[in-house]
């Protein structure tokens, strides 16, 4: 059921997008975030896609793969493409049956907000997809180190990260597993109507949680008997590590922004 | 009920980089009433097996019968309940799937699941829970008060209570006390014989498969290598080596105490007392002669 999922997954590789230091992937994934919304014709957006596919190309995910990953978010983007189509009313009509009227500009945003989301999702799923996500986390607590002087927890929170992350697949087995106990008990989980099928969730939903809650006693345990006691002093295995390549994937995204600066209207 | 698994091949994630088979062209054919052992490693695809004998994963090639039902690759397979009823899977650490309230409404869960009425459902549980060595009193506690062995014992009554033609046990003793362990053991094989069910266990327990099974699959890398009944299996020693096995202790035993005699036993012992009366008649043959 899950196995289609891509968001969030990792594929090992050794693209060049593989390799990039995880702190330069952020960096350029969020300021990607940000440098998405200058665009704002058709030329700025032309920019936008040739841009993520080239980002698409040098990660060497199969583009049939990332497609694949993204029909759950179809639903999202119809809506979206949708809604301005019906509620854009500005520039001239293009169709017209009866009340109902489809206005240029509303064909214009749909298409413009649609790309947007598009890119976005793509741009992060790379993310993901090339990174471990223990580097990620590696990546995010040395980016919010500064904070530290701000009293934030920044070990912490990259710890709990880095934990729930650690256990996501766990928990995704133990679902999976429950759920086909269950189902070998004869509990219909996809059939019937619907009140019967909240209430098969509750087979499932008992013994994932005492299972959790045990699970996470016996790391905290563990963890302790190990002389586990914060961040403080501790040195790291992973370490990180800039390389030109790095370097040159920001340039690349300043560049990109100059060149959506210069011929935004 | 027989099952026949043919060509059955199995691969995890299909169409995704994550492919994975876990099972190769797997042909077994395990017929009505039959203890079959099923032994591998792990990730020798044991589990992976055993999700096919009720339908919980549906082959990728090939095709397999339960009973007068198919069920073939590629082709959607509908109502798979009435096949769930006649093949009870206990699962390993099935512990893990107790959820309700009592254990009394626990062992129900199953049998209600399948249309039967709440007071027979009951009254399989005051026998089952007799039967698999725990107090009538346990029915009206949590069984998230119970320790392990006894969640363990719960939740095989669980499964029992569906009254399956066809037992499925995924290593059922795992980290049980030796003794626990032999207890349950003796009460699937007193089952086997009293309500002459189909029994497939899969473990790595060679002394288990070698007490209880009639007969023996030995599964390797995904692929049934070698299937017969244990006295054919653990005759030759060499062929188990090849898959990393070792026949089990009884009959490594009888092999040292065959040296020291200097003669060879008429035939494979696959229990103490098989041995023991081995040894006694050899002994008296022995004496006969002089």
């Amino acid at each position: 059921m899950m196995e289609k999922m891509i968001f969030g997954r990792y594929i090992p590789g050794d693209s060049f997008v593989h390799k990039l230091d995880p702190r330069s992937k952020l960096v350029f994934v969020f300021a990607f975030i940000i440098v998405v919304f200058l665009a704002n014709n058709v030329m700025t957006y032309a920019f936008l896609i040739v841009f993520t596919l080239l980002v698409i190309f040098m990660s060497r995910i199969r583009l049939y793969f990332l497609l694949n990953g993204l029909k759950p978010i179809i639903f999202l983007l119809v809506f979206t493409f949708l809604i301005h189509i019906f509620f854009t009313r500005e520039g001239d009509i293009l169709f017209e049956l009866g009340f109902f009227k489809i206005y240029e500009e509303g064909l214009r945003q749909g298409v413009f907000i649609s790309i947007r989301f598009l890119v976005l999702v793509l741009m992060t799923s790379i993310l993901t997809l090339t990174t471990s996500p223990i580097s990620i986390t590696d990546g995010i607590e040395v980016l919010l180190n500064p904070l530290k002087k701000l009293k934030l927890p920044v070990h912490e929170l990259a710890l709990m990260m880095s934990i729930a992350l650690r256990f996501i697949p766990t928990l995704m087995d133990e679902t999976d597993k429950i759920m086909k106990a269950q189902m070998a008990r004869g509990s219909d989980l996809s059939a019937g109507p619907m009140k019967e099928r909240i209430k098969a969730v509750v087979p499932l939903l008992v013994p994932l949680f005492v299972s959790a809650f045990k699970r996470a006693e016996d790391l905290a345990t563990a963890m302790e008997v190990r002389g586990y006691r914060g961040g403080e002093g501790r040195t790291r295995y992973r370490q990180l590590e800039w390389h030109w390549q790095d370097t040159i994937s920001l340039i690349l995204l300043v560049a990109m922004t100059i060149l959506l600066v210069l011929y935004r209207s | 009920m027989d099952i026949k698994l043919q060509q059955v091949s199995y691969a995890y994630s299909m169409g995704t980089p994550f492919e994975k088979y876990a099972l190769f062209d797997v042909d077994l054919t395990i017929p009505h009433g039959t203890y079959q052992a099923i032994i591998g490693h792990t990730g020798s695809g044991k589990s992976t097996i055993l999700q096919h004998f009720n339908g919980l994963l549906k082959p990728s090639k090939g095709q397999v019968h339960i009973g007068d039902r198919l069920i073939v690759a590629g082709k959607k397979a509908k109502e798979l309940k009435p096949i769930r009823q006649k093949v009870g899977i206990v699962f390993q650490f099935p512990e893990h799937q107790l959820f309700e309230e009592t254990v009394l409404k626990d062992i129900m869960f199953g049998p209600m699941n399948f249309g039967v009425s709440a007071e027979v459902a009951q009254k399989r549980a005051r026998d089952l829970i007799k039967l698999v060595g725990l107090s009538e009193e346990t029915l009206d506690k949590s069984p998230f008060d119970l320790s392990g062995g006894q969640m363990r014992r719960v939740a095989i009554a669980g499964v029992l209570a569906m009254e399956p033609e066809v037992i499925v046990l995924d290593e059922p003793t795992a980290g049980l006390d030796p003794r626990g362990q032999r207890e349950i053991m003796d009460m699937f094989y007193s089952l086997h014989k009293e309500r002459q069910l189909t029994t497939i266990l899969v473990t790595h327990s060679m002394e288990d498969a070698a007490r209880y099974a009639d007969n023996i699959a030995i599964m390797h890398e995904g692929k049934c290598v070698l299937s017969g009944t244990p006295r054919e299996i653990f005759a030759d020693s060499k062929t188990l080596e090849q898959y990393r096995l070792e026949p089990p202790h009884i009959v490594r035993f009888q092999a040292k105490i065959e040296r020291l005699m200097n003669q060879p036993l008429s035939r494979i012992c696959l229990t103490e007392e098989e041995l023991a009366d081995e040894v006694a008649r050899a002994l008296r043959e022995g004496r006969d002669k002089q």
